[in-house]
């Protein structure tokens, strides 16, 4: 019986009577899945275009940040060192295509994948030769103090980094809906075969994808290196990308959002409220497990494209 | 074409490595060799990179200076781990043979590291000397022979943090009923201190609250969370790279006052408070060496190892908290070998000499001076059966620009740690067939 | 010339289904086998320790992913935390029955790591794919959760790391910091030479069949009468018992004391980047690209300064890096069916050397 209440029953009775504390939670969880959304959109954006599951995306954010920062501490304005950055990840994006992505027409999605941790590998030995691996601050001049409203703490940066967030999605939305790259790159997604034979040219709509995901990447960089400083941890934070990405499914822009707050909301009640049954640090493995559960009912992911499978 | 090319590309990759072990560039036979596991690439690196600095530069300053130990030089090799213990057991299999009588000692700047090789060291009769870290149990010299971790260990660590709250409090008593949080690394290293904290937490009555934060730590909203509905009165960390820079930068996003926030040894380096900015004024942690470039050792690296060329030894990291930690372990592992010396001879000695060397090693006050680092340290004196010596800490505190101390040097409680020590060491000793040796 | 099965005939369904049809392919087979016992004789420490066991224990858990992924076509990240319950049991087991052979040990732990792999097999029968990958890192970060936290698996040690005990097989140390390179290489490679074999044995079966069905259409498999339910979840199983066993043997015989770390989702990255590059459905391609995974960064660390280029130890890890990751590229390029296959085409073309027209 009190096993079933310290479950079932007294954490939500925890929820109920502390519930400006119970609501800074969700507000915590919103503010951290959208940074995890900014992870996950990277990847979603090449799987999309090009059937790819880029493992190497997290390097890519780290390699932008690096970047950035490097060049900030060369002595660049903020503005300039963005551009900068943009030209390098775009640059990135001409050169995979070149080496790789060419010569890989065609080969199953697991060998694509394979091939893009060979890309990790050169990207993280490259961005820490070029930078050095030391912590570096990156400060772009985001206001990052913490106010309070009605007794929740809400700290400027997180909601800065949450508009920026939604900014993005609404940009990408746009882009993919009402431009004609856009409508390109969704003729490629459905379908590669049909889209060459209308005259797309596939190696451009990759080389596009790629310099998107590469630019997102940048955004994620900066909001997540604020944080921590720019480090090669910052190559990590795609394990955390990884169930958003399962859960919103591999092929839509929405889903990492809508994946992104659920996974975000989720792990951070599950931590306040049943981690201390369980001994705490529970988030990580209850982010996978959420993200099972909801896979369970939609094989697919919550907003992927609908598997048909035929003999 | 492409299979031939390949074939020869493998046949030439076999020769190649069927080379490595057969040539390995020979040492004079006069030569202390001292191995040297560093991490400078890596997640860890912004941490490994002073270490490895100040373990270089302390070398180098013992040769050009002093021309090596009573004429010994000493030679070293780096070899690089990522902080990942497969490497680091590479590495070890790769240096501890290597000059004429093997490696001296290991000193592995890694918990993960340390607690593979502490079984081998008396298989291959290396001793290991993990400075503040690694397995604490080994403060038993009876049942860890070769294996050191003296001044102090995170068990006493702990109790001086406990000590030090207390000071600030009011005593001992005023304890009761405080609350003290310990957000720690969720691995073998950052739960070391959790029994102390318990144990203590019995005898003084205060709360403790135990948060643990999983590999790597950049995503502590959670925790932070509940920082912020239990207002601990103090915290005490145990983190490690990326995980420390995010407390703190999450610590000041909640407002918490961060002179109550203090890290561990492993948590107050100059890499962690950067990234937080001015909100890490306040950040404390503890330490068991001098912060700053102040000191007569610093002028002489400036001067023997730099040229004079100071603003190069910066950027070296001189001077840092970490580099000066390397400095502390350097200085132990040169004494040590001059202290066997004293027994063997002045030649270049093997790990079973150096280990004697370790045990009988007392470094005093006076020898400290000496070297150019009074007050840079306390001074230590090992023996057979204590291995940890139980050194006291001292408190350092970020102004924002440096690191400076910020209390006397705070005894540790050998009454309660010692115990718990033994009892440890005595169950790793019945797993594994261990006769404790007696050193009465 | 030398390798020509001309005149060779198969009288029996028997000699037709064998192993290794191929005369030449026994004997090659029989030399590489007795060739590896007798490398003892010439390796030194550093070789037997830091390079060919880890090699042979990766090897064993790669063909063990290959199953379930290569065969099975169930892609899995789970294989550090199947792993885990290998090292963790092992422990476990031989502390509290201290009499008990070790070996047994190991094998009892590859069985309940069966069993963990059973259950976190269940999703597979509704999760596909990329999206199945969930499902088992779900699986990894429980179960090392799970070690971290409990203090029972590990007998309550206060740092929670677990250390080999010595043990004794046939009155020579085995396990523990006493027994020598030599002799724990020649367990882990008896263990490698029998469980590949095995495995080979079962690829070529019923099971193996009907796996392979699963793979390459699981509603055509199905409707030829392959319960998809039931063959999923034996390759979990089979799978889980050969990294199981990995597990136990990389704590006992090769690292001698593990934490979880040790387990952590990198390794289970390498281990599907071994069978990726070696070749997925094929048990030489899981040994080629664990030597390749394992082989290569020592080689590359170990090159400069045998050619007599000396530079920064960090400069050249991140050349080495690079190297690696270049290398993974080409090699997918040149042949993205992994290095098996390119043993496959090597021996295509002896067959008809010197003669090739």
């Amino acid at each position: 019986m009190e096993i079933l209440n310290a479950f079932f029953v007294a954490p939500f009775v925890d929820m109920g009577s502390d519930y400006i504390f119970f609501a800074e939670v969700v507000i915590a969880g919103v503010l951290t899945g959208v940074m995890y959304s900014l992870v996950a959109l990277g990847f979603v954006l090449i799987f999309k275009a090009s059937g790819v599951f880029n493992f190497s995306q997290g390097v890519m954010v780290l390699f932008a940040a690096l970047t950035l920062v490097g060049l900030m501490e060369h002595g660049a304005p903020v503005w300039l060192a963005l551009i900068g950055t943009v030209l390098v990840m775009i640059a990135l994006a001409f050169a995979v295509e070149w080496v790789m992505l060419r010569r890989l027409v065609n080969q199953e999605e697991i060998v694509l994948f394979m091939s893009t941790i060979g890309l990790s590998f050169v990207l993280q030995g490259l961005g820490e030769m070029v930078w050095g691996s030391n912590v570096k601050a990156l400060d772009i001049g985001i206001p990052s103090e913490p106010f309070e409203v009605g007794g929740i703490l809400l700290n400027e940066f997180d909601l800065f980094a949450a508009a920026s967030g939604a900014v993005l999605v609404g940009v990408l939305a746009v882009f993919f809906h009402y431009t004609r790259i856009g409508r390109a790159l969704r003729a490629v997604a459905d379908d590669h075969q049909a889209a060459l034979s209308v005259g797309i040219p596939l190696r451009t709509i990759w080389i596009i994808v790629w310099s998107v995901a590469g630019m997102v990447g940048l955004v994620a960089g900066i909001m997540w290196g604020a944080k921590s400083g720019v480090q090669f941890s910052l190559s990590l934070i795609a394990l955390k990308a990884l169930p958003v990405l399962i859960l919103g499914g591999f092929t839509s822009v929405p889903g990492a959002i809508v994946g992104g707050l659920i996974i975000g909301v989720g792990e951070k009640i599950a931590e306040i409220y049943w981690g201390p049954l369980f001994g705490g640090a529970i988030e990580n493995w209850f982010a996978y497990v959420l993200a099972l559960v909801f896979l369970l009912f939609r094989p697919q992911g919550l907003f992927g494209e609908k598997i048909i499978e035929r003999v | 074409m492409k299979i031939k090319t390949l074939i020869l590309a493998a046949v030439g990759g076999v020769v190649g490595l069927s080379g490595v072990a057969v040539t390995s560039p020979a040492l004079a036979d006069g030569e202390q060799f001292i191995p040297m596991l560093v991490y400078r690439t890596g997640p860890y690196a912004p941490s490994g990179i002073p270490v490895a600095n100040g373990f270089r530069d302390y070398y180098k300053l013992v040769n050009a200076r002093d021309g090596g130990v009573n004429g010994v030089k000493l030679s070293f090799e780096e070899c690089e781990t990522e902080y990942n213990t497969k490497l680091g057991v590479e590495c070890y299999e790769k240096l501890k043979n290597k000059g004429a009588h093997g490696a001296s000692l290991f000193n592995p700047f890694s918990t993960g590291i340390t607690y593979q090789l502490i079984p081998k060291a008396p298989v291959d009769k290396i001793p290991i000397l993990s400075m503040g870290y690694g397995r604490t149990a080994a403060a038993d010299g009876r049942v860890f022979e070769w294996v050191f971790n003296f001044p102090t260990t995170y068990w006493s660590q702990a109790s001086g943090f406990i000590n030090y709250v207390a000071q600030q409090e009011g005593g001992l008593d005023k304890l009761k009923g405080m609350k003290i949080a310990h957000i720690y690394h969720n691995s073998a290293y950052g739960k070391e201190a959790n029994p102390t904290l318990e144990v203590l937490a019995e005898k003084y009555g205060y709360d403790l609250t135990l948060l643990a934060v999983d590999h790597p730590g950049q995503e502590q909203k959670a925790t932070w969370l509940q920082i912020r509905r239990l207002k601990p009165d103090w915290i005490f960390m145990s983190g490690w790279g990326v995980m420390n820079q995010v407390a703190v930068k999450e610590a000041a996003g909640i407002r918490y006052p961060m002179d109550h926030f203090v890290g561990n040894w492993w948590s107050g380096s100059d890499a962690d408070v950067i990234p937080a900015g001015k909100g890490a004024i306040g950040y404390k942690s503890a330490t068991f060496n001098a912060a700053g470039d102040g000191f007569q050792v610093h002028r002489d690296i400036v001067k023997y190892v730099y040229g004079g060329d100071a603003a190069e030894a910066k950027k070296n990291n001189l001077g840092e908290v970490l580099y000066n930690r390397a400095i502390v372990n350097a200085m132990f592992t040169v004494e040590a070998i001059l202290t066997a010396q004293g027994k063997f001879g002045n030649k270049a000695l093997g790990g079973e000499q150096v280990r004697w060397g370790l045990e009988n090693l007392d470094l005093t006050e006076a020898r400290l001076k000496e070297l150019g680092l009074e007050g840079f340290t306390r001074p230590v004196k090992v023996s057979c059966a204590d291995h940890e010596t139980g050194g006291p800490i001292i408190i350092q505190q970020w102004d924002g620009s440096k690191w400076s101390m910020v209390s006397d040097w705070i005894p540790t409680m050998r009454d309660i740690v010692r115990p718990m020590i033994e009892k440890a060491a005595a169950a790793y000793a019945k797993e594994n067939n261990i006769t404790p040796r007696d050193c009465a | 010339m030398i390798y020509r099965e001309a005149g060779q005939f198969k009288t029996s369904y028997a000699t037709d289904q064998m192993m290794f049809p191929i005369l030449q392919d026994r004997i090659f087979m029989i030399l590489v086998i007795a060739v590896a016992y007798l490398i003892p004789l010439i390796a030194n420490e550093y070789w037997l320790q830091a390079v060919l066991i880890p090699f042979l224990i990766l090897s064993l858990a790669a063909i063990g992913l290959n199953l379930l992924t290569g065969y099975a076509g169930q892609l899995s990240l789970g294989t550090g935390g199947f792993m885990a319950v290998g090292g963790y049991m092992t422990y476990k087991i031989t502390t509290a029955f201290p009499d008990l052979n070790v070996l047994i040990a190991v094998l009892l732990a590859g069985l309940l790591a069966a069993l963990v792999g059973l259950v976190f097999g269940i999703p597979s029968l509704r999760i596909k794919g990329f999206y199945l990958a969930v499902a088992t890192l779900a699986a990894q970060f429980f179960i090392l959760w799970l070690f971290n936290k409990v203090g029972w698996f590990v007998n309550y040690s206060p740092s929670g790391t677990i250390t080999a005990p010595p043990r004794t097989l046939l009155g020579i140390m085995v396990t523990g910091p006493e027994a020598t390179a030599p002799v724990r290489y020649l367990v882990v490679l008896t263990f490698l030479a029998f469980f590949a074999l095995a495995a080979k044995n079962l690829v070529r079966g019923r099971i193996g069949r009907s796996w392979m069905a699963i793979r390459d259409m699981d509603i055509a498999a199905e409707i030829i009468g392959i319960r998809p339910f039931q063959t999923k979840l034996l390759a979990f199983a089979i799978s889980s018992f050969y990294c199981g066993v990995a597990g136990g043997l990389y704590v006992f015989f090769y690292l001698g004391s593990a934490e979880t770390e040790a387990f952590d989702i990198a390794l289970s990255f390498s281990v599907l980047f071994m069978i990726i590059i070696g070749g997925l459905g094929s048990i030489l391609g899981s040994i080629l690209g664990a030597a390749f995974i394992t082989m290569v960064p020592i080689f590359l660390t170990n090159a400069p300064p045998l050619i007599g280029l000396s530079m920064p130890i960090d400069l050249q890890k991140h050349i080495e890096v690079m190297l690696f990751g270049s290398l993974i590229v080409f090699f997918l390029i040149v042949e993205p069916r992994g290095l098996a296959r390119l043993w496959q085409i090597a021996k295509e073309k002896f067959r008809l050397w010197p003669f090739p027209h």
